[in-house]
């Protein structure tokens, strides 16, 4: 479905991915790993457009997307949730979603999509007309996600949704990616430094240290990786 | 209310004022005789003056730190203002009737003069209105806004000089190449936020200011355009008193235009685009938000407005240079927006009337008169710095999910 092939992406002088390798195919769970500064951020940024890569392609369901705008790699049906969540403020709860279904006119669809969101995450019915920037981080993590749902995306790209939460909350975000891609089939891409988490939800994981993909398996083989274990997940 | 920290506090300050003014207000030395006066009255006045003035200043701050926790605890206050801004049908039709009847009923009941004044504030209302597409919706600081305002003027005047192309014919064309200069500035500021934004267009202004004051085969620099004739209506030649009335008109009907447009602008999928860009741009760009052309489109239909109202204003001085454009003119339009509120269509036409009324109507205090619209600015940012009507935007309910 997306295939990343030599991706090298450089801010001004600094390169921060040093050629890239990443095949995801439709209806996984793919997770991301590393540390601080490793490129997990930058890997989500270059395929969503806003960091472009210099080098190399991205394939998106037979399209080369590596050099196309944002707004058109949104189109395609990829939807970013950016890290540290960047909801719209001073827009209510409402606003932030009709916001995700920019790109849409389909306004049957796009209520009954809302109505979906609002099963899905029954909080967020509550405070549907209240500032989004008066919700607590989780709450406002939640309506990042449901934001980038409403674009109804074929491939869901996550950074970080564990930021600064509190672990009965991560819980129950991770729960709902998990729903999200049985129900509507929507593949995801999921960035975490939570890494014990990530591969207890993943189907499939990259490891990424100092901008290269170091290592690359599935779930269990990395979750029992010795070097994994010690790295990443403090054990 | 009385209580002894207060005093204190107040005296303090009232001391600090008279070691501040003491050389000015008490010391004067007469060269002539070769005395010193010392005025102790003036220092007891000053005394006096600033601590009162303290004590009232620090009750109001009180009153409105007070105000803002009742409204944290959730007790709802809506003045007359907030109503009117989240426009209650009520009361907006009611005012909207008499508004109506009283700028139709404006020019017949009071002077010529008074009329040149009422235009040059719907005028104001209009750049006013403008400006805040940019500012306000898409939260782009421009400093730079009279250079269009410019550009539309010497439009008019430099057509009608060379082609003799009449007021009708410029009006759309100001507008057009109001929207050129916009997106001219655009695009080398795509990329800048904040201050840099502000100091760019602020050089974009000036640049533009002095190209007119000095291109002399172009502009006729510093002398300026004499003679623009003013806006014609077909097979009526108008005396000067029918003409201010016509112009009147002619720009209230502009200024409804504008508020139309804009308030249908603020509600449409493009005025979204600019509060969410205003808000927060990596995410407006994860929501498909086209970056380049949400920026592009707010310099532009932003600057049409300036552009058609400079035409306006070349028609109604007869006489343009470019002394009328500095940066003092742009502070003036960006303080209307402010003050009015940042947004809020109704706050900036209220912004308008204070910002170029009260100048007008404080001639009565001759010398103190830009002494007293300093002090009504300060005190207005200081005890409502969301602008007179914040802005509210509408609320959408969608039928279906409503419990």
């Amino acid at each position: 479905m997306l295939s990343l092939s030599n991706v090298e992406t450089y801010y001004g002088n600094i390169q921060a991915l040093k050629g890239i390798n990443i095949n995801i195919s439709a209806g996984e769970i793919i997770t991301l790993i590393g540390a601080n500064g490793a490129g997990k951020s930058t890997t989500l940024m270059s395929i969503s457009g806003i960091a472009p890569p210099r080098e190399g392609k991205i394939i998106f369901m037979d399209r080369e997307i590596h050099n196309l705008t944002p707004d058109v790699i949104v189109s395609l049906g990829i939807s970013q949730v950016p890290e540290g969540r960047h909801i719209f403020p001073e827009l209510t709860v409402l606003e932030n979603l009709q916001m995700g279904a920019f790109l849409r006119a389909d306004n049957k669809q796009t209520r009954d999509d809302l109505e979906y969101i609002f099963e899905l995450f029954p909080i967020l019915t509550q405070r549907r007309n209240q500032a989004g920037g008066t919700l607590s981080g989780g709450e406002q993590q939640m309506l990042a996600i449901s934001r980038a749902l409403m674009a109804r995306p074929k491939l869901l790209l996550l950074d970080e949704p564990s930021l600064g939460l509190a672990p009965i909350v991560v819980k129950q975000i991770f729960e709902i990616i998990r729903k999200i891609n049985t129900e509507n089939n929507t593949t995801v891409f999921l960035v975490e430094q939570n890494a014990n988490l990530a591969l207890r939800l993943a189907d499939r994981g990259y490891v990424m240290e100092n901008g290269r993909i170091v290592l690359e398996d599935s779930s269990e083989n990395l979750l029992s990786n010795e070097e994994v274990r010690k790295a990443y997940l403090g054990i | 209310m009385l209580n002894l920290s207060e005093i204190k506090r107040s005296l303090l300050v009232s001391l600090w004022f008279i070691f501040l003014t003491f050389p000015i207000m008490v010391i004067r030395v007469n060269p002539i005789e070769k005395i010193v006066e010392w005025r102790w009255g003036n220092m007891l006045l000053v005394g006096i003056g600033s601590f009162v003035i303290s004590f009232i200043w620090r009750y109001f701050i009180r009153q409105k730190e007070l105000g803002l926790k009742k409204i944290e605890m959730g007790e709802k206050i809506t003045p007359l203002l907030k109503k009117l801004a989240i426009r209650e049908s009520k009361y907006v039709k009611s005012l909207f009737l008499t508004l109506v009847i009283a700028a139709v009923l404006f020019p017949f009941v009071f002077s010529t003069y008074q009329t040149t004044i009422m235009t040059t504030v719907l005028m104001y209302v209009v750049l006013g209105l403008g400006l805040n597409i940019v500012v306000g919706l898409a939260g782009l600081l421009d400093l730079g806004y009279v250079a269009f305002y410019a550009v539309g003027a010497y439009s008019y005047a430099l057509l009608n000089y060379h082609f003799g192309l009449g007021f009708w014919t410029v009006l759309p064309l100001g507008a057009i190449m109001g929207a050129f200069f916009g997106i001219l500035l655009g695009f080398p500021v795509l990329r800048l936020r904040g201050d840099y934004l502000a100091i760019v267009t602020l050089g974009f202004g000036e640049i533009i200011r002095l190209v007119l004051e000095n291109w002399n085969e172009f502009s006729f620099g510093p002398s300026g355009i004499a003679n623009i004739p003013r806006p014609s209506f077909p097979g009526i030649q108008f005396s000067l008193q029918q003409a201010t009335v016509y112009q009147y008109f002619l720009t209230i009907g502009l200024a409804v235009f504008t508020i139309f447009v804009v308030n249908r602008l603020q509600d449409s999928r493009i005025g979204r685009a600019w509060i969410a860009l205003r808000e927060d741009e990596i995410a407006c760009q994860a929501m498909g938000v086209d970056k380049v052309r949400t920026k592009l489109s707010a310099f532009a239909l932003g600057a049409t407005w300036a552009g058609m109202v400079g035409v306006m204003f070349a028609a109604k001085t007869t006489f343009i240079n470019p002394a009328s454009f500095t940066f003092i003119e742009s502070a003036l339009i960006l303080s209307i927006v402010v003050l009015g509120g940042m947004g809020s269509v109704p706050g900036v036409i209220i912004g308008a009337f204070i910002l170029i009324l009260l100048p007008e109507y404080l001639r009565a205090f001759a010398e103190y008169r830009m002494l007293l619209f300093g002090a009504i600015l300060v005190l207005m940012m200081v005890f409502r710095p969301q602008g007179i009507i914040s802005n509210v935007r509408r609320t959408y309910e969608l039928k279906g999910i409503q419990k």
